[in-house]
């Protein structure tokens, strides 16, 4: 433990036989490297994803069909979103829990340190299948990640390997949110109460419960799908008895909660953020934890604002409607309890506070978009528009990732043992939130004056805030090749980060050398 | 640093693309105007609850910022420890409550006034088929269908695009103004939605689905929208017209048609093949950047 200097290879006590090379990160069991392995992994499916969003945003830059042809666009929207979904957004965060969990509550490591590895080696596989679909004779997957039938069931052999590779997502997803619900409940150091778990812990505790409830449920649907394709089944065919809005009531079963899934645990690691740049503990601890609690119970009860225009009965639409409007406040107290943690803090803004803050900022507008969406005659007009495109990158680029890049400033120095370039780290910051507000914040004039999502080409009236959207993506894209830059220049090496790192962090993480060693809180520590 | 200066790049070049943009120019920022009474309650409404929501995120963040302004380390600003306040919280949890209620009324008397389709005066059946769509009077059982008229040179960039770019069909749906119409909606391959902002109304039409809406027009003009639910490859490609005539010429114009579908079957089978096929995609159009 007192060896604050040496890298991981001199400190492997007792793990003699450790591999080297390949063989190190195919056969660890190491939460650190895993992960490692998760973010990596998750950073790389965000450029994959980038790329294809520049694809589509390049073919929208004005009318006429220029970029990709209609098919090859469709199945650039599914893929862009299923690989950013399921690639990025959830692995990443599950890397997060990695390295964070067993070190914010005082663990050893992982309870169950195989699973681990196989959760994240299953992931490789998934994608390489969800992406080779696009080599077959008919394309990836071209019906929109929510895979409706019954065009879905349209389609090659595509699809079949976009549903197989999700079935490999699902176990991936469940084997990893077991994990983290048994290392929570049983590895905490002595004193670690549940109400005195970091936040980030919380919102993960609860988001696992989320994923445990409904992974098997989308992997219902689309075995179900499959069955529709190729086994005479007629679970979603009218014409069989079946019921083509039955599956998008399953989907969304799983697809709310799904939403909740990617932002909770960003809600966890602003939380972390900000009262340490603030140096004031986090305002309304408890209230944040009910309001977590709360969100994800409401978020299997909204699941159908979704579908407002199916056609349902009027009391249904009225139910949805309340349900939906309901979350709001949840919602509403954790940004005031955010709002209120900096207040009268003494605040500093290096790059993960800059993230954090503009996260709590982006995030709402977001959220209040997600408001009027949740009002059905005005959904009418909204519903898939890109109004709705708008309001779910608000959530989840300025939410969801934008949190993670602040998450990731905010331990690369603890992970790393060194500190990343803050200059280059505020200019990425700034480059990413100008740009992205190019991108997106157009987007909702587009859908009011009523361009439909999910289209190759457009009438001219949209073609200035297409540009506009166009040229934001693009830069918004550049910028992440410097935050790829500036986090390998951070592994590489740099100035010698501290244990404590931030000067107002508190927790037990900070308690550990810079970088941990490969073993740590081997014997538990001590909670005042 | 240099890379900032690249990212600066485009957005230079796009400044001067779109200043050099035609006079068309189309920076509109809100829903179009209404031509039912049902879209001008749902623009009163929109209005409502997003100036409901500007002036909460004004109130929220102008603390924030006043706060990230005021209390900063760099101001020899020292950190207050406080993390509770019951009565704020209790508070901040009620008005938002009390907010949503106020959103909630309106929202609920507009919803019932649109889920009432009785009483109208004409019902028109609308059927999506990928990728276009067909219209029946259900009264006097006169049918069409209707695609996409834009020529595929537009679309390929080999012809200058025309005003009505893919919102232009070869038989444009006639309605009367100033009478609920009652559209009934279904699919016959995937799901499609049927929608026209102006009117403010949109719906799927479903597979084995029998779905209502209703709208009265209240201004003569032709009405433009868009397919609402991805249906395939040619998604985009299947637009609305909806023509709104004076009750009387629509009476004239749907007599003449159902006589002469009623007299020569040759009326549907020859609107049908004006544009046989119209997969706007099938030809290879993957390369004419710019065009
Ligand atoms: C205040 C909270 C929120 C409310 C009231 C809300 C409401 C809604 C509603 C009503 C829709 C359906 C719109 C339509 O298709 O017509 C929607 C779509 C969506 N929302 Fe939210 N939302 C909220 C927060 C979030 C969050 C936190 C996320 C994710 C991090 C999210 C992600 C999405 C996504 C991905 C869609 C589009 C799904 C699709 O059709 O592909 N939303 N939201
Ligand atoms: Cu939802
Ligand atoms: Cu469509």
């Amino acid at each position: 433990m007192a060896s604050i200097d040496t890298t991981v290879s001199h400190d492997n006590h007792g793990d003699h036989a450790q591999p080297y090379g390949i063989m190190r990160w195919l056969t660890t069991t190491n939460h650190k490297d895993i992960g490692t392995m998760y973010l990596v992994f998750a950073l790389l499916m965000l450029l994959v994803g980038g790329l294809m969003a520049l694809l589509i945003r390049a073919e929208l830059f004005e009318p006429g069909l220029q970029v990709l042809d209609p098919a090859r666009f469709n199945q650039m929207t599914t893929l862009h979103a299923l690989v950013m979904i399921f690639g990025a957004v959830m692995p990443g965060f599950v890397g997060f829990a990695n390295w964070q969990v067993p070190l914010m509550i005082g663990a050893p490591d992982m309870a169950l340190p195989r699973l681990n590895n196989f959760s994240f080696w299953i992931l490789p596989f998934a994608f390489t299948l969800l992406l080779g679909s696009l080599l077959t004779a008919d394309g990836g997957p071209a019906s929109g990640w929510t895979l409706y039938a019954p065009l879905s069931v349209q389609g090659g052999m595509g699809v079949d390997m976009t549903i197989f590779a999700i079935h490999m997502m699902g176990v991936s997803s469940i084997l990893g949110a077991i994990n983290i619900i048994v290392t929570i409940f049983n590895l905490r150091a002595p004193g670690m109460t549940l109400m005195k778990m970091p936040l980030f812990v919380w919102t993960w505790l609860i988001t696992a419960f989320l994923l445990i409830a409904v992974m098997p449920v989308l992997a219902g649907a689309v075995t179900m799908l499959l069955t529709d394709r190729h086994f005479g089944t007629a679970f979603f065919d009218p014409g069989g008895g079946g019921d083509p809005v039955m599956f998008q009531h399953i989907f969304w079963f799983f697809g709310h909660p799904e939403v909740y899934i990617m932002i909770l645990p960003a809600f966890g690691i602003i939380s972390q953020i900000i009262p340490t740049f603030a140096r004031k503990p986090l305002f309304g601890y408890d209230s944040m934890v009910f309001a977590t609690a709360a969100i994800a119970f409401l978020s299997f009860a909204v699941w159908a604002h979704h579908m407002f225009t199916v056609g349902m009965p009027l009391a249904g639409e009225l139910y949805f409607m309340y349900a939906t409007m309901l979350i709001a406040v949840p919602t509403g107290v954790k940004i005031f309890n955010w709002v209120a943690t900096m207040w009268r803090g003494a605040m500093t803004f290096e790059t993960p506070m800059l993230f954090a803050v503009s996260v709590v900022f982006l995030f709402t507008i977001g959220g209040l978009s997600g408001l009027m969406l949740a009002i059905v005659p005005a959904d009418f007009q909204y519903h898939d528009t890109y109004f709705v495109v708008a309001h779910f990158h608000y959530v989840l680029f300025s939410g969801a990732v934008m949190a993670m890049m602040g998450g990731a400033y905010y331990w690369l120095p603890k992970w790393t043992g060194h500190r990343y370039n803050e200059t280059l780290g505020k200019w990425h910051f700034w480059l990413t939130a100008v740009f992205f507000n190019i991108t997106f914040f157009p987007q909702h004039f587009l859908g009011l004056a009523g361009m439909p999502r999910r289209i190759p080409d457009y009438a001219l009236q949209f073609t200035e805030f297409n540009m506009v959207s166009t040229i934001g993506a693009f830069g918004l894209g550049i910028a992440q090749l410097l935050f790829v830059y500036i986090v390998v220049r951070c592994i590489i090496g740099g100035e010698r980060a501290d244990a404590r790192v931030w000067e107002g962090a508190e927790g037990l993480e900070w308690t550990l050398p810079s970088p941990p060693p490969a073993h740590t809180f081997t014997t538990p520590p001590k909670i005042a | 640093m240099s890379r900032t200066a690249s990212a600066l790049t485009p957005a230079l070049a796009a400044a001067l693309v779109l200043a050099s943009a035609p006079a068309r120019a189309a920076w509109d920022l809100n829903l179009p105007p209404p031509v039912t009474p049902l879209a001008a309650q749902i623009l009163d409404l929109h209005n409502l609850i997003l100036w409901i929501c500007v002036v909460i995120f004004i109130g929220v963040f102008g603390v924030m910022f006043y706060s990230t302004y005021a209390h900063r380390k760099s101001r020899g600003y020292r950190a207050a420890q406080f993390s509770h306040n019951t009565r704020l919280e209790i508070l901040w949890s009620v008005i938002p409550a009390v907010i949503l209620v106020v959103m909630a009324v309106p929202s609920t008397v507009t919803l019932i006034e649109m889920e009432d389709t009785t009483r109208s005066d004409l019902s028109v059946k609308i059927t999506g088929y990928q990728w276009f769509w067909e219209y029946e009077y259900m009264d006097s059982g006169y049918s069409f269908y209707s695609r996409l008229s834009t020529p595929r040179e537009q679309i390929e960039n080999r012809a200058a695009k025309g005003e009505h770019y893919l919102l232009e069909v070869d038989n444009e749906l006639v309605l009367p103004v100033g009478k609920k119409v009652r559209f009934v909606l279904t699919a016959n391959d995937v799901i499609h939605a049927w929608w026209v902002p102006k009117l403010g109304i949109k719906k799927d039409a479903i597979p084995g689905y029998v779905s209502e809406m209703w709208a009265v027009i209240e201004k003569e003009g032709v009405y433009r929208g868009q397919c609402a639910e991805l249906c395939g490859k040619d998604h985009g490609f299947m637009p609305i017209v909806v023509r709104a005539v004076s009750a009387a010429e629509f009476e004239a114009w749907l007599g003449e048609r159902a006589a002469s579908a009623a007299g020569a079957a040759e009326t549907v089978t020859e609107t049908v093949t004006i544009h046989p096929g119209a997969a706007v995609s099938d030809v290879d159009s993957t390369v004419t950047v710019g065009g």
